[in-house]
């Protein structure tokens, strides 16, 4: 089944208005910066992103924040953001924050066909307000549902014309279980390779969880926190 | 004299144990993975999607596909492993990870922890923060004493945010490490050449001092 489309142009086609997206990655890394482009070019708005974190002001989804584009961001942390935490604490920007790893897993379920699942995380917190607490083994959980998405967009590192998709290192982050979260997914990546030629033995995410497949024109993979050490 | 933030980070690599999967949070919790001591073998799991980071790479070998929870550049040891992000809390929640090291604006004497968010103020996230400590069994928070204000942050009863209610075991802070157990902190060491006294001005929590506090090993 061939998911190859043109470019980001037509793979971000029907995505309108007051939508929800999924959108891979963690800080920087890994994001679909193609189609983070495309968004702040087509000027879509009133957008509901549920991406781990926001981006910084000028890269990743800060650019949508600058633009305007976002009426609600579900995130697990937005640290690194100044025109954010603005927003939010002026109240221009709904909010909805939660842990990361419940984050994660409710993209999962939502993939997954599970509509919800208990998570000792959050108990005790404002996190878990207006949620149904239940012990299991003696210690409370609380009740977290599933999410999903009009449109997942991901990043990965190799991807086939069948959809099949490979991630680099801690690039793959979050992509997978979003990628099974969309109605419809789409994969960027920075090498498209004829169907056959990635072993099916390695695969990350099968090709059944992606409708929209393009090889990202560019890719800045800027660095948010560039660590490193002296050679002695 | 009190200890700095490497000293901290000292302090708390003594408690690592062989075998052990660790978490590491961001500032001075990172700092730890400097000071393992020898004979031992740990591996350190970052919830971002790996398991055996490595140090800082070199200038010139920075990849942006590879980083930590504090998006910082790393590298990956001999044997690493990543996953994605279900995968990795699957690795917290399950209690696969043996110790969690994260740092807090408060702390309270019956081991709740703060350290998300300031009401109007400052709103980051919890990020992994209450994944971690709602799950992990042993869980040392890694601290100044007191804020910038000069307030303490060993509390009776936290006045921010929770991140996690009753999870906090130990904390080390740049003058003492503290236990938690029966509702009060106890007093375990103090930093080389930290006067009891001062301690026990600078802690609003319940303390409880034995006759005799040894000075910390560095």
């Amino acid at each position: 089944m061939n998911k190859v489309v043109s470019g980001v142009e037509e793979a971000l086609v029907g995505i309108e208005d007051g939508m929800t997206l999924m959108l891979g990655g963690f800080g920087l890394c890994g994001i679909p910066e193609n189609s983070i482009g495309q968004l702040v070019k087509l000027g879509i708005k009133d957008l509901t992103c549920i991406s781990n974190n926001a981006g910084v002001d000028d890269f990743g989804l800060g650019l949508l924040l600058q633009n305007k584009q976002v009426r609600k961001m579900i995130s697990s942390y937005v640290g690194e953001n100044d025109e954010f935490e603005r927003q939010m604490l002026s109240g221009e920007l709904e909010v909805d924050l939660i842990p990361q790893g419940s984050l994660a897993e409710r993209c999962r379920a939502g993939g997954a066909g599970i509509p919800a699942f208990f998570t000792p995380a959050g108990f005790g917190t404002e996190v878990a307000e207006g949620k149904e607490v239940r012990i299991f083994n003696g210690k409370p959980h609380i009740l977290e549902s599933a999410l999903t998405a009009d449109f997942a967009i991901v990043k990965a590192w190799k991807g086939d014309t069948e959809g099949n998709l490979v991630f680099k290192a801690t690039a793959r982050n979050f992509n997978p279980m979003m990628a099974m979260a969309g109605k419809i997914t789409i994969a960027e990546v920075e090498e498209l390779v004829p169907a056959g030629e990635l072993d099916p033995n390695f695969i990350h995410t099968p090709g059944i969880f992606v409708q929209r497949i393009f090889k990202g024109e560019r890719f800045e993979k800027r660095i948010e926190q560039r660590t490193v050490q002296q050679r002695t | 004299m009190a200890l700095d933030k490497t000293g901290i980070a000292k302090r708390i690599a003594q408690e690592l144990r062989d075998g052990w999967y660790v978490n590491l949070g961001i500032g001075i919790p990172t700092l730890v993975a400097n000071y393992i001591p020898e004979g031992i073998e740990v591996e350190f799991q970052s919830e971002n999607g790996i398991l055996g980071m490595g140090p800082f790479p070199f200038e010139g070998e920075e990849d942006a596909d590879l980083i930590n929870a504090g998006k910082q550049t790393i590298t990956a040891r001999k044997g690493a492993a990543f996953f994605d992000s279900a995968m990795s809390f699957a690795m917290i929640r399950g209690q696969h990870v043996q110790l969690t090291v994260l740092g807090a604006m408060e702390v309270s004497q019956n081991g709740d922890i703060a350290n998300w968010k300031i009401p109007g103020k400052m709103v980051k996230g919890m990020g992994g923060a209450m994944d971690l400590v709602a799950s992990a069994e042993n869980i040392i928070v890694a601290m100044m004493h007191s804020n910038k204000a000069g307030e303490s942050k060993i509390l009776k009863a936290c006045t921010l945010p929770l991140t996690g209610v009753g999870c906090v075991k130990k904390v080390v802070t740049e003058l003492a490490v503290l236990e938690i157990k029966d509702n009060k902190f106890h007093l375990i060491e103090r930093a080389p050449g930290v006067s009891v006294e001062e301690i026990i001005s600078k802690t609003e929590g319940d303390l409880v001092v034995p006759d005799v506090v040894p000075e910390m090993q560095l």
